[in-house]
């Protein structure tokens, strides 16, 4: 029965991936009304978005591939894979070892691979637009995101994202230069690699400005809803890969039930300040033209090398 | 006699010189002969597979002096590990390629001859078959002319077009200064052994030398120069994207996947065999010029709007991430970290036989729309996923698998390469901890960029409508090439899996090529936590499986299938959304520029970029201008930053020298009398 243990918390995890996605987001949601001033659908309005979403027809375009139709069960397979694989509640997981976080951002390429063909599968000129910004953005955000995790990675002398947490968890406690500079990148390629403003707007379908939203436009009914949760869960998992390499402090270390369910509080309490924190960013700026953007990814990629060069030659 | 690898490969090689012989018997009968010689050809490939992986798995190194050769030195045949690993790569791509060129080759039949084309692709195969066997420095040379005059002879199968001679040349040119190079190196290092006559020529004399530093820099250097012209190496790559594309597809594919990899051979085979002397520097120069390579070769992979062009870049980029793991594992040989440069060396072979599969599989699937629709420009094809079915699907797997997707193979080799670069802060070396982050952030980029380009590839090839001007003759499955081209693609598109989710037992395999060459292991390790698991170096350092991901992937979208269809939910196809403008045509879709024109904008700087853009205004309404011109012209700086300068003042140099040339015969008995005079007075 012992050894049964980590899978079932693996599962637990799954769902809790699974159910508290929505959650954040409606939870970011409600924060950016309050900080608007306006009245908010209330916490729970995305889970009713996604049920709607499932109980719709589709509307498919006449020459709609395979390939369209196929992407959001992709999408939404590869993107729980992920949420298996992170450490969120506990390090135990026996998940943990199928990939390490250089699979992960991966598997989030693979994510924004499928999502890019299936925005041209339609041939109209928004799909295309969308798809050629988003490879713009991903090509520029992936290889300064992979920076920024080298970096925590070199401290912890381990690429898995469990034995990193661990490591951190484990170590005592400095202030380290090279951490600072790659939990700013790291701050700065979320917001992009999310949709987030300053880079995108995901409560908008303005055409000049949508990015992720051109790709997902022809997008309906039970699609759209698989990719629809699929976002929701990848932002999610960002915000908890950065818990997981930066604020590990509450995640836990053994199957125990007590632990585990203090595991599931801590991560609703950092879930709930980071969301704070995102909001705070998203009000504070305004969405940047489409080619300031290389400007500010690059300026994480500068911030993650920076980190690494000083992690080589201070550390 | 008892059965050998070796032994093996000779059957190989018989078959080949066999179908060579019967080409003449069959030339009045072009399809008998595209029926009967590369079928026999791809058994011929297919037993060279069977000697590779057999010498590769038994790890004894055999050798043969043949009886034939020159009067002082004999040829030498030598099958190891390290050969009999690039002996499968390159049996396994000219096994598929066999089988497809069947279908493509007809294509050819009732227009053109392919007598020569056959003739000339078996003694191609047959070259680089005996450039990984030959144990001689001339043996060598021989066959590596071999294989460069065969394939001199493909790129200028279509000779009718100027663009294909012009390629056609300068790959000659460019492959014998590449061939000069190599010659001096090894004339340098035969003059090193210290030996008498030619027997200072057998590589074998070779490795039994300790070469002093300064000899063995000089041999590096024209060896490296001279393989990376082959290669491709930036700044001497400007050949490749003109010669590969010229060739027909089944030809390009083996020139991409697998002819180049003769030239990294040839580096391995120089550096860690017979030199073996391992300076810093060294690998600090392979590194930077591999990471030049490969962000270069992928940028310029992105502007393109060919597809052949386009894949023909993306081999440069792929050579250059090749280049970065054979840097990294000189830099670890240097500081004596055997398993260290036993895992980068790893990665190199992978994504050696990773390249071969996947740019193969791309090029033939290239070669399949060229078949189709007889179009290379990539903004007049479009939505031919339609069409094509089996084609686009296995294109697809193609740019899945080079744009470094789990669970394909692209990612493995990658992934290998990340791991050696974050052991890397062990070493004790300022100029190294600068050069290795930067070095982890461009290889970063570049896979990034990689799959950005085969979305577009991908994307405007075989998505959306169709974008030329005339309408194919388009019925459903109607373009679909024929069978034997498909299962020459099938089969390289099963391997990208299987090397992909199966690769401890691969790794496993290969292992004795690293231990051979450096002294050091990584299976040991990389197999310690199950067959489906690769752990290179400790399972608490860095786990991968690709079969999990895989078998997560195929179960999961199952199931939510299966959840989402208990409840029917209608599926209405509709006509496309046009935003009520009612006039969408397909010419409003994203091209090929377009697509890339973010990237372009970002990237522009390192391009020689001209763009025009003209509008055409009637005299009628002035402010309503009823056509645009747009003009884009992308150009390889590197032409006017090296090969102009040279191209022009060789000719300068001749025109001087071509003033002598007076065309009188009293002239020339001045110059000869004159040159009597000078001989006597210095040569008393």
């Amino acid at each position: 029965m012992i050894e049964l243990y980590p899978f079932i918390i693996e599962a637990i995890q799954i769902v809790i991936v699974l159910l508290f996605a929505p959650l954040f987001v409606g939870w970011v949601r409600m924060l950016k009304c309050w900080f608007q001033g306006r009245t908010s659908a209330g916490l729970f309005q995305p889970y009713r978005g996604i049920l709607k979403l499932f109980h719709k027809d589709v509307i498919l375009a006449e020459n709609a591939s395979w390939l369209f139709r196929f992407t959001p069960y992709l999408v939404f397979g590869v993107t729980v894979l992920a949420g298996g694989i992170i450490p969120i509640i506990s390090l135990t997981l026996p998940f943990a070892t199928v990939a390490d976080v250089i699979a992960i951002v991966a598997l989030f390429a693979i994510v924004r691979f499928f999502t890019a063909l299936a925005g041209m599968d339609i041939g109209t000129a928004f799909g295309g637009m969308g798809s050629s910004r988003e490879m713009m953005i991903g090509s520029l955000a992936e290889p300064a995101m992979l920076m920024a995790i080298f970096t925590v990675s070199l401290i912890s002398q381990t690429t898995s994202l469990s034995n990193m947490a661990d490591v951190v968890i484990h170590k005592e406690f400095i202030l380290r230069p090279s951490m600072a500079f790659a939990l700013l990148a790291f701050v700065l390629i979320s917001l992009a690699e999310t949709g987030r403003i300053p880079v995108d707007n995901p409560a908008t379908h303005l055409e000049l400005t949508m990015i992720h939203e051109a790709m997902i436009l022809e997008y309906s009914g039970r699609h759209l809803a698989l990719i629809e949760w699929a976002g929701m869960i990848k932002l999610f998992l960002f915000t908890t890969i950065g818990i997981a390499s930066f604020f590990p402090w509450g995640i836990s270390t053994s199957v125990n039930l007590i632990n585990i369910s203090a595991g599931i509080i801590f991560l609703i309490l950092k879930m709930g300040f980071l969301g704070i924190g995102l909001i705070l960013i998203e009000t504070g700026l305004a969405k940047m033209r489409i080619f300031r953007v290389p400007e500010f990814l690059g300026s994480a990629f500068l911030l993650s090398t920076l980190g690494m060069l000083s992690y080589f030659i201070l550390e | 006699m008892n059965l050998s690898p070796l032994i093996v490969t000779y059957l190989s090689l018989f078959l080949i010189a066999f179908t060579i012989a019967l080409v003449p018997l069959f030339a009045k009968h072009q399809k008998i002969l595209i029926y009967v010689s590369f079928p026999l050809m791809s058994i011929a490939s297919a037993i060279a597979v069977v000697a590779g992986i057999w010498s590769v798995a038994i790890d004894t190194p055999e050798s043969v002096t043949l009886s034939i050769g020159l009067p002082d030195l004999p040829f030498h045949l030598r099958l190891d590990p390290l050969s009999g690993f690039f002996l499968t790569t390159i049996g396994l791509l000219s096994f598929f390629v066999s089988i497809y060129s069947t279908g493509y080759c007809k294509g050819y039949a009732g227009k053109r001859s392919v007598t020569h084309l056959v003739i000339f692709y078996s003694l191609f195969i047959a070259g680089m078959f005996l450039v990984v066997l030959s144990d001689d420095a001339f043996f060598f040379l021989i066959s590596w002319e071999l294989m460069a005059i065969a394939s001199y002879f493909l790129v200028m199968f279509e000779d009718e077009l100027i663009e294909n001679r012009r390629a056609a040349f300068l790959y000659l040119v460019v492959a014998h200064i590449g061939a000069l190079a190599i010659l001096l190196s090894f004339g340098v290092l035969a003059g090193a052994t210290g030996l008498e006559s030619f027997s200072g020529y057998t590589f074998d004399a070779m490795r039994q030398t300790e070469f002093p530093l300064k000899w063995a820099t000089v041999a590096f250097l024209l060896a490296f120069f001279g393989f990376s012209a082959k290669a491709g190496v930036i700044p001497l790559h400007v050949w490749l994207p003109e010669a590969h594309p010229a060739a027909p597809s089944n030809v390009s594919a083996l020139m991409s996947g697998v002819m180049l990899k003769t030239a990294i051979y040839g580096i391995i085979r120089v550096t860690f065999d017979l030199i073996r002397v391992f300076p810093l520097w060294w690998g600090a120069m392979v590194l930077i010029l591999g990471l030049i390579t490969a962000i270069m070769g992928i940028l310029y992979a992105i502007m393109q709007n060919d597809i052949k062009r386009m894949l023909a870049y993306s081999s440069v980029e792929n050579i250059g991430v090749i280049l970065i793991g054979i840097g990294l594992a000189i830099i670890f040989t240097s500081f004596h970290i055997p398993v260290l440069a036993a895992l980068s060396l790893t990665a190199v072979f992978y994504h050696s036989i990773n390249h071969a599969m996947f740019k193969g599989l791309l090029f033939m699937g290239a070669g399949a729309l060229l078949h189709a629709t007889h179009k290379k420009n990539m903004d007049e094809m479009g939505g031919l996923i339609h069409y094509m079915p089996w084609t686009s699907t296995l294109f697809l797997i193609g740019s899945i698998s080079i744009s470094a997707l789990p669970p394909f193979n692209g990612f493995i080799s990658e992934w290998l390469l990340f791991q050696a670069f974050l052991l890397s802060p062990s070493l004790n070396s300022p100029l190294l901890n600068l050069l290795i982050p930067m070095g982890a952030a461009l290889l970063a980029l570049t896979a990034a960029l990689v799959a950005a380009c085969f979305v577009k590839a991908f994307g405007i090839t075989f998505l959306g409508h169709w974008r030329g001007h005339h309408h194919p003759p388009l019925q459903k499955m109607g373009l679909e090439v024929n069978w034997p081209m498909r299962i020459g693609m099938i089969l390289p598109a099963l391997m990208c899996l299987i090397l992909g989710i199966l690769p401890a037992m691969v790794i496993e395999w290969m292992d004795k090529i690293s231990d051979e060459l450096v002294g050091g292991k990584i299976a040991t390790t990389a197999g310690a936590f199950g067959w489906l698991w690769l752990t290179p170096v400790a399972h608490e350092r860095a786990s991968y499986s690709g079969a999990i991901v895989f078998l997560w992937i195929i179960v999961v979208v199952m199931l939510v299938y299966i959840l989402l269809h208990i409840r029917k939910t209608a599926i209405h196809r509709v006509p496309l959304w046009d935003c009520g403008f009612e006039k969408i045509t397909p010419r409003m879709q994203y091209n090929a520029a377009s697509f890339s024109m973010p990237i372009r904008r970002i990237f522009g700087f390192l391009f020689n970029i001209r763009e025009q853009v003209r509008l055409s205004t009637s005299t009628i309404s002035p402010s309503f201008p009823n056509r645009l011109y747009y003009r884009l012209r992308i150009r390889d700086r590197f032409w006017g930053w090296i090969y102009r300068p040279i191209s022009e003042s060789s000719y300068w140099i001749s025109r001087k020298f071509g003033r002598l040339q007076q065309g009188y015969i009293h002239v020339y008995l001045i110059y000869s009398f004159i040159t009597i005079i000078i001989l006597l007075i210095f040569a008393r």
